[in-house]
């Protein structure tokens, strides 16, 4: 596929054998492998790809919302939905799913984060069963669950981000210390397993302790809203994509920023950033349709995909690290 | 705010003062609180509601103050005598409440009587005193000297200008920016690392991980994304009857890795069983339940954690120091989601720096790794552009039913060029 081609080059210089040769080859014919395939996806995307993420286990699938108020979960591997859920709302900004695959959680301009339950049997009304677990007072612009289907980690415009119980839909705690809305958030992969960190239009990261709902660091180095923050995978560090068109690598124990991924010739904000298994990759979906893939530890982009023809909103490595998704608003997605 | 204050202060149609009595001394021109509410409700035609509400206002912004408790900022419709402020001290004319002024009129409190300051004011005082200690003699000085000179009024103008100045001081008090200092006092105190330091972290990781990503360095036998052949996801599904190498090399980066794949796991159990301490992985199991679990079900497992691994003589009692088990019994009289967090860390760390590099030296470790596959590189196929049949996998929903065999080319057949 013409961006997978892209991805291998890099690997390719290293000396490593794994590139089939024909990647150069690939390239001209794979526009037309991949358009084939996602074409039906294509009709059936009646807006912009906003979010997704990848379930961990059952590595080739993944869920992704649209603009249109549908949640899709789709067989990334052999293209096929499995199930979609339509929201009453129509303009979805977040969306989760659940760790043990049973349950996606969503939600938008509605203010609200509903959990449906999934379930194969494709007569059934997924949206009746839906149960609406958080309440803000302005739109939800991302969320996640915690290491369990239990508890639901929401941060909205309204410029909070709060814990919230799925099954009673109860508030466990809640954060404020940002200025303006926060835009993103990531849990931390650490071993107690209790802190997140939470990116807003105020330009600030902020990392938070979910238990006390305290804000432990935070970082104000951005020029510009920060639209996604990602931990390192070793839960030290994370980084930060922002409208300023730079991507910035912040340590926790060191307390400070310590990588500037930028370039001259870059100019158009950074919607989305996801770190590669070992950490060593720094993947960045750019608003110019382009995604630019940084060395972390040296600082300097070691290459540039093309393949969207308009902004690409949202990227994701799978779990196992085998593939990287993007979604955007060409209405489709790649891997 | 000013034209209601103003229309009350009019001689003609504004509020009827009277001479009160403040204790003994006689206080002139102050009204009670019940006066200003029926005045209020009647010059505007509201209700006492927000009669009330708007007299607060007025009492908050100082623009009205109380005699009797000239610390509680509160209109009461009662008896209780209120004066205006003079218009000198009104916030409108924005006169800079300034450091100096406010530490002259702490340092007068203190000389009249000595401890009357509050708290709040104590600290601000000391901190004052070593902000500005080169002027303080000026401070005091002149904090005298305005005491002398007000001993020489009378005793009723003297309490007026003491409340004056004290509801004055109460709203207008310069804030030294509280939360800000918190939060820098609070980063002073943190432990950092040199940045060099973590730098190195991050290169050791990468280094250590890079045979493990795919991106990076290939799998084997390929990636599926690009082969179609999902042998590579069949080889590393969560339980299989022998592990890749990869994948037990693994578990011997962290701790966190071995807990967090669930061979690992179950491998690790089996010689904690051996060793007879496998009474502590199951507390930690059981433990991360109740973290991450329902909240209605929170009481009854902390019950049944209490019964099997806390109480005396519980079946598989486990080893926590005292000080830790005393504060977890406590916390169990109130359960609630992270009532077992400080018991679960410690046999936590307990089995990381414990058993966990034992096991890693183990024969059974080093039997498992001795035994891992290592898949060999698929070949190349000779056409290169004919797709495989790919074949989703079980979704989770599912629960156990096996999976539909979708066709996967569905949508490439018509297309051209796919297909050679």
């Amino acid at each position: 596929m013409a961006t997978k081609s892209c991805a291998w080059t890099g690997a390719r210089t290293r000396g490593e054998s794994s590139v089939p040769h024909r990647s150069g080859f690939f390239l001209l014919l794979c526009r037309f492998y991949l358009l084939p395939i996602l074409k039906p996806v294509l009709y059936s995307l009646l807006f912009s790809c906003l979010l997704k993420e990848w379930i961990s286990q059952f590595l080739n699938v993944c869920c992704l919302l649209m603009q249109d108020g549908k949640v899709i979960v789709w067989d990334a591997f052999t293209t096929n939905k499995e199930h979609a859920v339509t929201m009453p709302c129509t303009w979805v900004m977040a969306c989760a799913y659940a760790p043990s695959g049973c349950a996606v959680a969503c939600g938008g301009l509605d203010n609200k984060c509903s959990v449906y339950p999934l379930s194969l049997d494709k007569n059934e009304n997924l949206a009746a069963k839906k149960k609406s677990v958080a309440m803000h007072t302005n739109y939800l612009s991302a969320c996640s669950f915690t290491n369990s289907d239990m508890q639901i980690l929401t941060s909205s415009g309204d410029g909070t981000c709060a814990l919230w119980d799925v099954e009673s839909g109860q508030l466990l705690q809640s954060f404020h210390g940002h200025a303006a809305d926060v835009l993103c958030l990531d849990l931390a992969p650490s071993e107690t397993g209790n802190t997140f960190v939470s990116g807003g239009c105020d330009k600030k990261a902020n990392v938070w302790d979910m238990r006390s709902g305290q804000c432990i660091q935070s970082f104000e180095t951005h020029e510009s809203d920060i639209n996604s923050v990602r931990y390192y995978p070793s839960g030290d560090a994370f980084a930060s994509g922002s409208d300023d068109a730079t991507c910035r690598l912040y340590d926790l124990r060191a307390d400070r920023e310590v990588a500037i991924y930028s370039k001259e010739s870059i100019i158009f904000g950074v919607s989305s950033v996801d770190f590669s298994l070992s950490g060593r990759l720094l993947f960045g979906g750019y608003n110019d349709y382009t995604i630019n893939v940084w060395d972390v530890l040296k600082g300097t982009r070691v290459s540039i995909l093309f393949g969207h023809e308009n902004r690409v909103s949202t990227l994701r490595v799978s779990p196992d690290g085998t593939a990287f998704c993007t979604g955007s608003w060409d209405h489709t997605l790649r891997v | 705010m000013e034209k209601v204050l103003v229309a009350m202060q009019d001689p003609d149609m504004g509020m009827k003062m009277r001479n009160q009595r403040l204790l003994i001394t006689v206080i002139p021109h102050a009204m009670t609180g019940h006066d200003i509410i029926t005045w209020l409700i009647q010059k505007y035609h509201i209700c006492e509601e927000e009669a009330l509400h708007l007299g607060e206002m007025l009492v908050k912004y100082g623009y009205i103050y109380p005699l009797r408790e000239p610390r509680c900022l509160v209109l009461r419709p009662d008896e209780s005598p209120y004066r205006f402020q003079t218009p000198y001290f009104w916030t409108s004319t924005r006169w800079p409440a300034s450091e100096l002024d406010y530490a002259i009129y702490m340092a007068k409190k203190n000389i009249r009587k000595q401890g009357e300051l509050m708290e709040y004011e104590k600290e601000r005082y000391s901190l004052l005193h070593k902000r500005i200690n080169h002027t303080w003699d000026f401070v005091v000085m002149q904090a005298r000297e305005q005491l002398r000179a007000s001993k020489q009024r009378r005793k009723a103008d003297r309490i007026v200008l003491e409340c004056q100045e004290q509801a004055y001081w109460l709203i207008n008090r310069p804030t030294p920016t509280t939360t800000k200092i918190e939060t820098s006092r609070r980063a002073l105190g943190r432990n950092r690392v040199k940045s060099s330091v973590c730098l190195e972290g991050f290169v050791k990781y990468s280094e250590q991980y890079q045979s493990h990503d795919p991106i990076m360095q290939g799998c084997l036998p390929s990636n599926p994304w690009i082969s179609d052949d999902i042998a590579y996801w069949t080889m590393n599904s969560e339980i299989v009857p022998v592990p890749t190498r990869l994948r037990v090399e693994r578990w011997s980066f962290s701790f966190m890795e071995l807990l967090s794949d669930a061979m690992g796991r179950r491998e690790f159990m089996t010689y904690l069983e051996k060793e007879f301490s496998a009474e502590n992985l199951h507390f930690w199991q059981a433990c991360e339940e109740i973290r991450h679990g329902e909240s209605s079900k929170i009481v009854e497992k902390v019950e049944d954690v209490y019964k099997n691994f806390l109480a005396p003589g519980a079946a598989r009692w486990v080893n926590i120091d005292s000080k830790t088990m005393d504060k977890t019994l406590e916390g169990i009289k109130q359960p609630h989601r992270f009532v077992m967090d400080d018991a679960q860390m410690h046999i936590y760390f307990l089995m990381k720096k414990d058993s966990y590099p034992r096991y890693l030296k183990s024969d059974l470790y080093k039997n498992m790794l001795a035994k891992a596959v290592v898949p060999q590189e698929t070949k190349k196929s000779v056409f290169p552009f004919m797709r495989r049949q790919r074949h989703s996998s079980p979704s989770p929903a599912q629960a156990g039913a096996p999976a539909a065999e979708e066709d996967g080319r569905a949508g490439t057949n018509s297309a051209a060029g796919s297909h050679f």
